[in-house]
Formats: structure tokens, C-alpha cells, sequence
């Protein structure tokens, strides 16, 4: 019967079906059942731009190095407010074309950041385009590639009113004379990019992450309770644009450094930009608003941060004063 | 810690509940211990075998002198020896002592060196002459005496298949090489066909569908005739297939640098027509292996050939699983991606590489394998174990928890097939350890054998949740995978070429430049691998602190270097094998002249005859 070694019909039959049913198990059932996942009542369809930028992340197969899913391990809480679901992938996975299959946006190397949640913690447009045209702009010691096929450079004198000006600064530009034009493509990309947000969880969903165990006991030990590293959160958050040294970068970011919003007694005009965002002065590029990504504690470190560093000498703020503006901010609506 | 208990009342729960806890959160693990997990210590270990291997087969070389002079055999003469002596009688002694007196008082004449006496090999037993008959550093290598007659459109065949593999090697890791300097300088260049995110497939799919796939179909074919005791089926097919691969890696490299890509899942970036290229050449290849063996001149079908059968099935039924559309909207893809990237390489360049081994191990040691049933055994277990472990890529991901758990459990699973042919490999090495120190081919061999158990046993570790903690997404998969391509698939094919073109072509490669292609690959790997290893480590642990994610990015810049320093070892070692495999093959002694035994005419093969220059035996 089980003459597997002289009868070649049985062992090669044998074999492959038990593959196909191994397959069909660990497979195609799965990822029958897990396409019929609904998207969330909170996601929006892509515009007509955005479709096209996903395309060219996947062109410029953007995946291998940054990654599109939050673990639902609490180291991952960096990159978004809760875990990835499901749903979350329903309009960015679907087959593209004819020739081209769903994307693997999921991706398996974070050699750069994940992007999942990009759009809430790097809204800036212009940030965007320069860190595309080339991102040690922004991030000195990046290692991302340079995206100079996405742009056109111009002559002053060439320059038309719809095009969209890059603010480059003069040392990563060859030539005095010609500026940097973001092509279509680039705006298509960075609509793209500015769209990842994690969608609202519909209320009473239970998917979040439980706080990691060490910190619970480092608040038992010291018995009260610890803000968290405000340069830490700073640097994840403030410094891709506003640089580690707080120097900011002229045409683009402002500095922080010996900034007198930052410096006043006051604080309540720098806390409120940081939860409402900034579009005050022309010269700069816009900021977002925070509110939804940082908590109080967060926010009250990052304040403490910037006011004493730098040279900054600024007094403390108290999680009271956040508290307080966060509420009357949240009045104003 | 509680982990472990936590872990395990996490599984009970999620093993009744498999439902409700599709995206459940897990805290983050204790890292202060982490040196003493389970995961990173086995590693470790694991890492020390094949350092210690190493070593040993330095010190083999080493001592081969001194344990020759202490050997049981040199013993047992002198108590022979003894033994003579005493029962020798008195007239016998005498004749001995007067013969040993006249020897001892012959004196030279001082003329028989530099004397006009011709030298004659009458017998034709010189088979090389050397100015250094004893060389300081290594061992000389035994030439390979018997050359194997076969018929010339295989040689011809298994040539080119091996020399398009031969390119795509040197291609496809001129390529790595360069991706590995972008860590370093990311502004070498801005031209957007060589930007990092296109190249990098370009490496991957080059390597794989071009070196090893196409090394290892060469290999095969010989594997396959040899073992049927007949002639291949149908050498047109053979040349169809070779042309629809290497079409498809051609075309589908120049699409990936222009842009044109499937979808960024790993190992199928090309898009679907040209993956169809290669998908008909392997059902071609696939057809023409199953009718040599459907025609096979003895009862059995060897176990090597279960192997390269079930490979080049499997493989078919994957490629079409991975790029049929109909379940691959949403996480319907990753699921797939995560089956396809680990069968591809499970199902694929494991399984028939592990076939290759089957044969050219024992025909190499020139006795036969440890264990039929242990080889069949591996077979059935890879079958089952391998294909439900693709989602360990994905582990605390979005996709269902149950299959994340399959995945983990059945990595661990893999243990089985691995013991079994690691098992198998080295009680067919043992008991000819001290040939190590004479062959070229065999410490490629152990080599990939050694990595074998290593390197398959430390990804079932980094399956594991604790260990996918700090090691997942980091430079640690990258050293994972190298350490299994390169150490394991890529050394066994070398075993085999050099096994086998000097047989099939009468030209064997210098030892120098052989044992230069080892140690350059050899170190290169090390290098390569410990570097990202530590450094992925550093990275994972960094993260799990949360620190801002640019200082993993700092922090990893020498581990770069190292990476590169060791990829260019490799990349050397790549252009001494190519150089090697130009020398196996260019100029080769023409056909014996039996004209019975050459052609297809393959009863009559294991004829013996003489040869008419250097009276060696050819079989």
C-alpha cells in the first residue's frame, strides 16, 4: 500500500495534496475569511490624489523599510493610539490594477519609522516635501534615500503661480539661481502620507493597550506619580521640524531656541499652539495641533523640556496649568 | 518573571476564545533579564556551534600530523613487531643482524643526486610533481581521480544552468553590496533606478530566482538521471525552462528598477507576467523531472528524488496560490504574503537544496547515507511543519491570533525535520572526519550542514513572542535570513558544483583559489551576521525603552559598517567562485573516446576502461 519509494505516482500525489490542504488550511480559508473584514463607519475613501500617491509609495515600494501596522504591544503605543485592525486596511489593500495585486503595506523592517499614524504626527506639507526632496534636510542623521525625481527644478524667472514652491535650504541646492518645484507626483505622495491616520474606534470597542508593567512599578517605588522623559517624547514628536538643538530650520520650521513665545512667563500662547497648531506667520510652514495625540502629562514635559533647554530659562509649568488651557481650549469649540 | 505564566494563562485563554482576542494587547516583557530568555540564550548557542565548528576544522588540519604519528595502527605493529622477534629462531636472527651490518656500513658514492640517470614513471603513478612537497600551512587536496562519463547535452546543459546561476550571483550581490553602502552613505547616488527601495528586490529576487533556483535545477538534473539510472527525458524542455527563468529574472529586474512592481510582498515583487515566465518554466522543469524518474531503470525511487519532486510541486502550487487575486484585497494578502515568503523559501530552495544534499554528500564522501528512513521522515515533517509556520512573520500583528499561535507552535515543530537530516548529514560525515582536511569539497559541506541545524533551530527561536519582542522588524531578520540563504542554501550549492563539474568536466579548480572563495565567504558571513545580530538586538532593546526612534537609527551605524565590511568579503569570495567555475569549464578534455559508452546509451555507463593518458580509472 505504502510503497511511496517505488511508486512515483503515489509520492508525488501524496505530496502535493497534502501540501494544497496544508495550504488550503493555513491559506486560502484565513485570508478568505479575513477579506470579508468591514471597514471602520469612521474611514473615508481615498480621494482621487491620494490613490495616486499610494501608488507611488508602492512604486517606489516604500515598504521595505517602513512598516504600516501598531503591534499590539505596548512598545508600539509610539506609533499610534491603539493596535492596527482589520478594518484599518480595507481601502489602502485593495488590488491596485490589471497588473498590480493588493500592496503589503504591513511591511516587515521598520528601518524607518512606521508610517500608520504619519499623517497625525507630521501634517506639514512642507515638511513633507523636504524631507522627500532630500531628508537630512530635516533629520540629520536619516538614512532614507533622496527623492529628487519627484521634483523639478526651476529658474526663478520660470517659476508659475500654481507651482508649489519647496523652501530648500541654499546649501542642498547646486545652483543660486533655481528653486525647487514639487511635481505632481510629490503632492500625490504627500496627500498620501498626510491621510494615514488611525480612524476612531466606534465607542465600546475593547482594543487597546495594556501599560507596560515596568512603569507601573516605577510609580510604586517612588510613590507619587512621575512625568514622563520630556526630551524622549520631544524628540518622537517636535524635533523631525524643529530640530533636536531647538534651531529649527530658517524658511521652513521656527526656532525654539531663545524663542520668546517659549521663554514667556506666561505659557499659555506656547502650550495652546502645541494643541491647536500654528499658521500665524507666513514665513514658516503650518503646524497641527496635538491635542489628540498628546496627554496632559505628555504636553506639560514637552513644555518643560523646551522652556530649559537651549539656553531657554524659562520657569516650570504644573500639569494643572495643561489641564486648565486643555479645557478651555476644548470650551472654545 | 510572571511572563511565562502570563504567557501561558494568555494561550489557554486564547486557545478556547480564539475570537474575542483577535487584537488583544500584550505589555511589554520585562527586559532586564533579557539575556537570560530562552530565545536570545539558544541563539547564542547556537551562534557558539558554529564558531566552534570552525575551529574545528582549523585545528583537524592542524593535528592531522600528530594523530597520524599516535595512531592505534602504529601501535599494534610494534607489538606485531615485538611478537616476531620472539618467535624468531636463531639462524633467522643472525641473517637479520648481517643484512643490518652491511646496511649500516654503505656509504654513498656522492654522485646519485645530479646524476645524468633519466627519471621514469613507468607505471603513470605520478600524478602531480611539486617543489614543495611539504607544505607549512594546509593540507595538500586530493585530486578527484574518477571523472563521470556523461552524456554531453546534460554536461552541456547543467554548464549553463550553473553559469546563468554563476551571474545572477555575482549580479544579484553586487547589488546587495551596494544596497548595504546606502546604509552608510545614503547619498551615493539620486537616480531613481537605483534608489534603495527598488534595488532591494532586485538583490532578493536575483539571488533567489536567479543564483540559487537555477543552481540548484542545474544540480538537479544530474541528481536525477544519475539516481534513475537513465537518461533525461526531454533536453529541449530543459532548455525551454533555462530560457523562461533567466527571461524572467531579466525582465522582471529591469521592471523593479523602473518602478513596475507587484506589490512590495517579499519575493513577489515581480509582476504576475513576468512571474509567469518562470512559474511555466518550472512546471516544465517540474514535468521533466517527474518523467525521468516515471522512467527510471531501477525499482526504487532514491530519497533525493522525493526531495527535488516535492520541492518543484510545491513550489508550483505556491506561486499560483501567491498570485491569484481572489482573497487578496485587505489582510486577505498578508495572510497570503506571510505563507508565500516563508513556503518560498521552505517549500522551494530548502527542500530540493536538502535533495542535492541526499546525493552529493554521500557520493562525495563516497559512501552511502547514514539513513534512508530518517531522509524520509524529514520529508513528510518538512511537508507538514513547514507550510503552517508562514504567519510567524506576523506575530502581534492584526491577523487572527489562532494563526499566529500555529505558526509559533509548528516553528517549533521544525525541530523535527532538522534534527532528523542534520542527524542524518553528519553520521554520514562521521567516521571520515580526517577527509575534511583533504577535500575542497567537503568543509563547504559542513558548513551549510552546521547551518543548517544553526541556523533553521534560531529561527524556530525568533518565532517566539518574547524573542519577536525585540528582534521583530529589526536588522536581526535581515542577519536571520542570511544566515539560511547564504549560509545554508548557498554553501550547499557550492559543495555541489565543486563536487560535481570537475567529475563532469576532467578540470579541477586550484585549491588556493577554492579554499580563498571558503574563508572569504566564510568569514564574510560571520561578520556579516554577528554584526546586524548585536546590533538588531541593540535596536529592539532601544525601542522597547522608547527612546526617540532616530537613535536606533545612530546607534546601528557601525554595525552598518561591519555589515558592509563583510559583505565585500562575500562579494570577493563571489568573484573567486566565478573565476573557479570559468576554470572547471573552459577548455575541457574532449569526450573519452569509448564511443559505446558515450551518448545516451546509459546501461553501459558503470563500464570500466582505461584511460588512455593517465591510467586512472574513469567509471
Amino acid at each position: 500500500m505504502l510503497d511511496f519509494h517505488k511508486n512515483h505516482k503515489l509520492l508525488v500525489g501524496t505530496a502535493l495534496f497534502g501540501f494544497l490542504m496544508l495550504s488550503t488550511f493555513v491559506a486560502l480559508v484565513p485570508a478568505f475569511q479575513i477579506q470579508q473584514t468591514q471597514p471602520l463607519p469612521s474611514m473615508e475613501t481615498f480621494s482621487e490624489e491620494e490613490l495616486k500617491g499610494l501608488h507611488i509609495y508602492v512604486q517606489e515600494n516604500c515598504m521595505s523599510c517602513h512598516t504600516q501596522q501598531v503591534r499590539n504591544i505596548e512598545m508600539d503605543n509610539t506609533w499610534g493610539k491603539r493596535p492596527s485592525i482589520p478594518s484599518d486596511y480595507y481601502y489602502s489593500k485593495q488590488r491596485q490594477d490589471l497588473w498590480r495585486q493588493s500592496p503589503s503595506l504591513l511591511g516587515s523592517e521598520r528601518t524607518g519609522p512606521d508610517l500608520t499614524n504619519v499623517g497625525q504626527r507630521q501634517s506639514g506639507m512642507d515638511w513633507h516635501l523636504l524631507h522627500l526632496y532630500n531628508p537630512r534636510i530635516v533629520v540629520k542623521e536619516s538614512i532614507m534615500p533622496s527623492y529628487p525625481w519627484l521634483f523639478d527644478i526651476k529658474e526663478e524667472s520660470k517659476i508659475r503661480d500654481t507651482d508649489h514652491l519647496v523652501p530648500v535650504p541654499q546649501e542642498f541646492l547646486n545652483s543660486s539661481t533655481k528653486k525647487v518645484v514639487a511635481s505632481q507626483k510629490a503632492l500625490d505622495l504627500v496627500a498620501y502620507l498626510q491621510s494615514l491616520k488611525q480612524a476612531e474606534m466606534p465607542k465600546n470597542s475593547s482594543v487597546s493597550f495594556i501599560p507596560s508593567s515596568k512603569e507601573n512599578e516605577s510609580v510604586d517605588d517612588s510613590g507619587e506619580e512621575l512625568l514622563p522623559d520630556g526630551e524622549n517624547l520631544y524628540m518622537n514628536n517636535c524635533a523631525a521640524c524643529h530640530q533636536a538643538d531647538g534651531s529649527g530650520l530658517s524658511g521652513a520650521f521656527p526656532p525654539l531656541a531663545g524663542s520668546t513665545i517659549v521663554n514667556d512667563e506666561n505659557p499659555e500662547t506656547l502650550i495652546r499652539i502645541i494643541m491647536e497648531g500654528y499658521d500665524a506667520r507666513p514665513e514658516y510652514g503650518v503646524m497641527a495641533g496635538f491635542q489628540e495625540t498628546l496627554s496632559d502629562e505628555e504636553i506639560t514635559a514637552i513644555v518643560n523640556h523646551e522652556r530649559s533647554s537651549w539656553g531657554n530659562a524659562a520657569d516650570a509649568v504644573t500639569i494643572d496649568e495643561v489641564k486648565e488651557i486643555r479645557s478651555f481650549v476644548n470650551s472654545l469649540k | 518573571m510572571n511572563i511565562r505564566k502570563f504567557y501561558f494563562s494568555l494561550l489557554a485563554i486564547f486557545a478556547f476564545f480564539p475570537k474575542v482576542v483577535f487584537a488583544q494587547p500584550t505589555p511589554n516583557p520585562d527586559t532586564s533579564n533579557w539575556l537570560a530568555s530562552p530565545g536570545i540564550i539558544g541563539t547564542i548557542l547556537l551562534i557558539v556551534i558554529v564558531l566552534v565548528i570552525a575551529i574545528f576544522i582549523l585545528t583537524v588540519k592542524a593535528s592531522a600530523y600528530f594523530t597520524q604519528l599516535q595512531s592505534r595502527t602504529e601501535r599494534n605493529k610494534k607489538i606485531e613487531f615485538g611478537e616476531r622477534l620472539l618467535e624468531m629462531d636463531k639462524t633467522e636472527i643472525d641473517t637479520v643482524l648481517e643484512k643490518r651490518r652491511k646496511a649500516v656500513s654503505y656509504r654513498l658514492s656522492g654522485d646519485e643526486l645530479g646524476s645524468n640517470l633519466e627519471v621514469d614513471d613507468s607505471r603513470g603513478v605520478v600524478a602531480a610533481i611539486t617543489h614543495e612537497p611539504s607544505n607549512p600551512l594546509v593540507d595538500e587536496k586530493k585530486k578527484s581521480p574518477i571523472t563521470i562519463d556523461t552524456p554531453f547535452q546534460l554536461k552541456k546543459m547543467i554548464t549553463w544552468y550553473i553559469g546563468a546561476a554563476v551571474f545572477w550571483l555575482v549580479f544579484g550581490t553586487l547589488i546587495g553590496q551596494y544596497l548595504g553602502l546606502k546604509f552608510i552613505w545614503p547619498e551615493m547616488d539620486t537616480i531613481s533606478w537605483l534608489s534603495f527601495g527598488r534595488l532591494r528586490p532586485v538583490h532578493t529576487n536575483a539571488v533567489f530566482w536567479g543564483w540559487a533556483s537555477l543552481a540548484m535545477i542545474g544540480l538537479g538534473y544530474f541528481v536525477i538521471t544519475r539516481t534513475s539510472n537513465t537518461k533525461l527525458y526531454s533536453y529541449k524542455l530543459a532548455w525551454y525552462a533555462w530560457w523562461l527563468m533567466n527571461s524572467s529574472v531579466a525582465i522582471g529586474t529591469l521592471f523593479l528598477m523602473s518602478g513596475i512592481n507587484n506589490g512590495g510582498g517579499e519575493y513577489r515583487e515581480y509582476i504576475w507576467p513576468v512571474a509567469l515566465l518562470f512559474a511555466i518554466g518550472m512546471v516544465l522543469t517540474f514535468y521533466n523531472f517527474y518523467q525521468t524518474v516515471a522512467h527510471r531503470k531501477i525499482d526504487e525511487i532514491y530519497v533525493s528524488n522525493w526531495y527535488l519532486l516535492g520541492g518543484l510541486g510545491w513550489t508550483i502550487i505556491l506561486v499560483i496560490i501567491g498570485y491569484l487575486p481572489m482573497y487578496q484585497d485587505g489582510l486577505g494578502e498578508t495572510v497570503i504574503q506571510g505563507y508565500y515568503m516563508h513556503q518560498g523559501v521552505g517549500m522551494w530552495f530548502m527542500t530540493f537544496t536538502l535533495g542535492l544534499i541526499y546525493y552529493y554528500l554521500p557520493s562525495s564522501l563516497n559512501k552511502p547515507i547514514y539513513s534512508y528512513s530518517l531522509g524520509v521522515l524529514a520529508f513528510w515533517t518538512q511537508m507538514l511543519f513547514y507550510t503552517l509556520i508562514g504567519t510567524h512573520h506576523f506575530v502581534f500583528s492584526p491577523l487572527p491570533w489562532w494563526l499566529q499561535t500555529v505558526a509559533i507552535v509548528f516553528s517549533a515543530g521544525m525541530l523535527i525535520p532538522v534534527v532528523a537530516g542534520t542527524t542524518n548529514f553528519l553520521m554520514t560525515m562521521r567516521g571520515s572526519w580526517n577527509e575534511i582536511s583533504k577535500s575542497y569539497v567537503l568543509p563547504f559541506f559542513l558548513v551549510g550542514v552546521v547551518f543548517y541545524f544553526v541556523g533553521s533551530a534560531q529561527g524556530s527561536l525568533q518565532a517566539f513572542r518574547f524573542t519577536n519582542f525585540i528582534w521583530h522588524f529589526t536588522d536581526f531578520n535581515v542577519a536571520h535570513s542570511h544566515m539560511t540563504m547564504y549560509g545554508i542554501i548557498t554553501f550547499i550549492l557550492w559543495a555541489c558544483v565543486y563536487a560535481i563539474l570537475p567529475k563532469i568536466t576532467g578540470r579541477e579548480p586550484k585549491q588556493i583559489m577554492v579554499g580563498m572563495h571558503f574563508w572569504m565567504a566564510f568569514i564574510g558571513l560571520f561578520a556579516y551576521m554577528v554584526s546586524l545580530m548585536v546590533g538588531g538586538t541593540m535596536k529592539g532593546l532601544s525601542w522597547i525603552e522608547g527612546k526617540p526612534f532616530i537613535e536606533s537609527v545612530i546607534l546601528m551605524q557601525p554595525f552598518w559598517l561591519w555589515r558592509a565590511i563583510g559583505g565585500t568579503l562575500m562579494f570577493i569570495s563571489h568573484l573567486l567562485f566565478a573565476y573557479n567555475f570559468f576554470y572547471m569549464t573552459g577548455n575541457q578534455r574532449k569526450p573519452m573516446l569509448n564511443p559505446k559508452i558515450n551518448g545516451p546509451d546509459m546501461e553501459n555507463r558503470e563500464t570500466i576502461y582505461p584511460d588512455p593518458k593517465n591510467k586512472t580509472v574513469t567509471f
